[in-house]
């Protein structure tokens, strides 16, 4: 009994921060590279964008998940129809996590060698090449050592909207533990938790040093 | 047209492009600058890095560019491959001025002109067959082609057994021979080498220059290279300009600048390479002789132009007195031998003047040093 419902709770904190995460890796890649070429000297130059993306991240980026998740609510309805469960918890998640992880990918990205931009020009690439194959290569292993962080947070955050009704292992763990003093489930729910966020860590952190060629 | 003999050219000073006619030579120029100049806008306003360039360059030499740095030599190398966009004037590469090219020109014409440079620059993801076979990917080159091209060029530069190897797993100078070969790969008409050995030891500087030497000759094709260093200039270059301030304040054939640097930037750059007076001589050098017994300090120097290495039987009989030799080579540089003597001539009954007249009918220059005891 309770036995399905923690494992209906790990399903649900999967669901949440898989989904999110996902969509916060597609849309945060292209992000950053576009923060990291339209910087001043970059290979797409243009100040204008760059200062308005730049803008529009730290903007979310500044904002505490709690409160960007309630302040979202109108959103949320907007685009899931709903503000109750998993599927509406994606909505503030992906939009929290997507800022936050371009700005990790964009700082991997600043860091690859302006001299192999430099050779890639002077060897025929076009922009879109340099991209393609060097930047992004390049950054993988940050990129990917990036991307663990913005799991491990999901995770963090994932719990914060089980607060509010979105289910998932911090949904159990508030419920049985804080409303009806379980500690035995709360305690599973922790260790649940530290070992989901350790294998997670210790995945990134091992892809991130077989990419690593340097 | 051979390299010697464009050599034995001299080529003027373009100072007027209209007139190119008068001077064929400039007209078959693979790589010429007119007027260039470069300036950045730095913290305090603008700096200047380059100014008024006029240089051509030939099909088929190697082409050095020396100066201390700070002198603009990155800058102008850069305007070949419009990395670096010039300020004013021009760039023609075959006649054609690379100014206004759009990204699809610039893109071939950066095909056409391969590029090494002092850190590599090598991608540190890919393996050593990745890094060469990159040019080709993004030109679509088909993958049979490419294989068929990469082997070769690692075969060119000695690296076949490393080809699955990652930049980081080699050498200094592997990782210049896989720079050397990601730099061929398109079988290009001008090299240019940014600093190429500068991060390099001497004994893998001597192997990369020699690389380069054969790729020269070889392929055939035209080499720019800048360079601080004087022995790079020497071992590799048939022609050479020294920059300062973004100026080009000296050129010509590699041993006349040698041979006879005029500016005092070359002659500071030469230095490392001359063979001075030994330190416990020097510090016993006398301006004025301080007894009759005082021998003269004599530096003779050969610049190669008209004679060959000097009869020294002739020349220390012609001295008079006890000569001993303090300190001398010689060199060769494209064939023309290049030499000082330091000579200490004591008991002449000829008066210091007079030595270094004497010793005139020998050398191209002669200068008294002092006096020691």
């Amino acid at each position: 009994m309770w036995f399905d419902r923690l494992l209906q709770g790990f399903i649900d904190t999967f669901l949440m921060v898989g989904v999110s995460s996902l969509i916060a890796l597609l849309a945060g890649i292209p992000m950053a590279v576009i923060l990291v070429t339209s910087s001043k000297g970059g290979i797409y130059e243009a100040p204008t964008l760059n200062r308005v993306l730049g803008a529009f991240v730290n903007l979310f980026r500044s904002i505490p998940f709690l409160i960007l998740m309630v302040a979202l609510i109108p959103f949320t309805r907007l685009i899931v129809g709903t503000t109750y469960g998993v599927w509406a918890a994606v909505v503030p998640l992906t939009i929290a996590a997507t800022p936050f992880f371009a700005r990790i990918a964009e700082v991997s990205l600043r860091e690859v060698d302006h001299g192999l931009v430099e050779a890639a020009q002077a060897m025929g690439c076009r922009r879109w090449h340099i991209v393609w194959h060097v930047l992004l290569p390049e950054a993988l292993p940050g990129i990917v050592g990036g991307f663990t962080i913005t799991l491990v947070t999901m995770i963090n955050s994932s719990a914060m909207a089980g607060a509010i009704g979105a289910g998932g292992l911090g949904d159990i763990a508030y419920r049985y533990g804080y409303q009806r003093f379980d500690s035995q489930i709360m305690l599973t729910v922790i260790v649940l938790l530290v070992v989901l966020v350790a294998i997670i860590q210790l995945g990134g952190d091992r892809l991130a040093r077989g990419l690593n060629k340097r | 047209m051979t390299a010697a003999i464009q050599r034995r050219l001299d080529i003027p000073e373009p100072q007027k492009a209209d007139h190119t006619e008068l001077h064929p030579e400039l007209n078959r120029a693979h790589v010429r600058f007119i007027g260039l100049g470069k300036t950045y806008n730095g913290q305090q306003g603008p700096v200047a890095a380059l100014h008024g360039i006029d240089l051509a360059i030939q099909r088929g030499e190697v082409f050095g560019i020396i100066g201390r740095s700070g002198a603009g030599k990155s800058s102008l190398i850069r305007t070949i491959n419009r990395l670096e966009q010039p300020s004013s004037g021009r760039v023609l590469i075959d006649q054609v001025d690379i100014g206004e090219f759009d990204e699809d020109r610039l893109v071939a014409l950066r095909r056409r002109i391969g590029m090494i440079f002092q850190h590599f620059n090598l991608m540190s993801a890919k393996t050593v067959w990745q890094n060469v076979e990159l040019p080709l990917k993004v030109a679509g080159v088909p993958k049979d082609k490419r294989e068929k091209k990469v082997r070769e060029l690692l075969e060119l530069v000695g690296l076949q057994e490393k080809h699955k190897a990652y930049p980081a797993q080699l050498s200094g100078g592997q990782k210049q021979r896989v720079g050397i070969a990601r730099a061929l790969v398109h079988d290009p008409e001008i090299l240019l080498c940014d600093e190429a050995t500068s991060a390099l030891d001497p004994e893998t500087t001597q192997s990369i220059l020699g690389l380069l030497r054969e790729i020269n000759q070889r392929l055939g094709l035209t080499i720019v290279l800048i360079t601080h260093e004087m022995a790079v200039i020497r071992d590799i270059c048939d022609r050479v300009v020294v920059l300062e301030h973004g100026r080009v304040v000296e050129q010509g054939p590699v041993w006349e600048v040698f041979g006879n640097p005029q500016h005092e930037v070359s002659k500071t750059l030469l230095a490392p390479l001359q063979h001075g007076l030994p330190e416990e001589l020097q510090s016993r050098l006398q301006a004025q002789p301080q007894s009759s017994a005082a021998a003269v300090v004599l530096r003779l120097q050969f610049t190669g132009s008209a004679t060959d290495e000097p009869d020294l039987a002739a020349l220390f009989a012609a001295l008079g007195g006890r000569v001993r030799l303090l300190q001398g080579g010689v060199e060769r540089i494209q064939g023309h031998a290049l030499g000082q003597l330091l000579l200490a001539v004591a008991g002449s009954p000829l008066s210091a003047d007079e030595l270094r007249q004497r010793a005139g009918n020998w050398a191209q220059q002669v200068e008294v040093l002092g006096y020691v005891v």
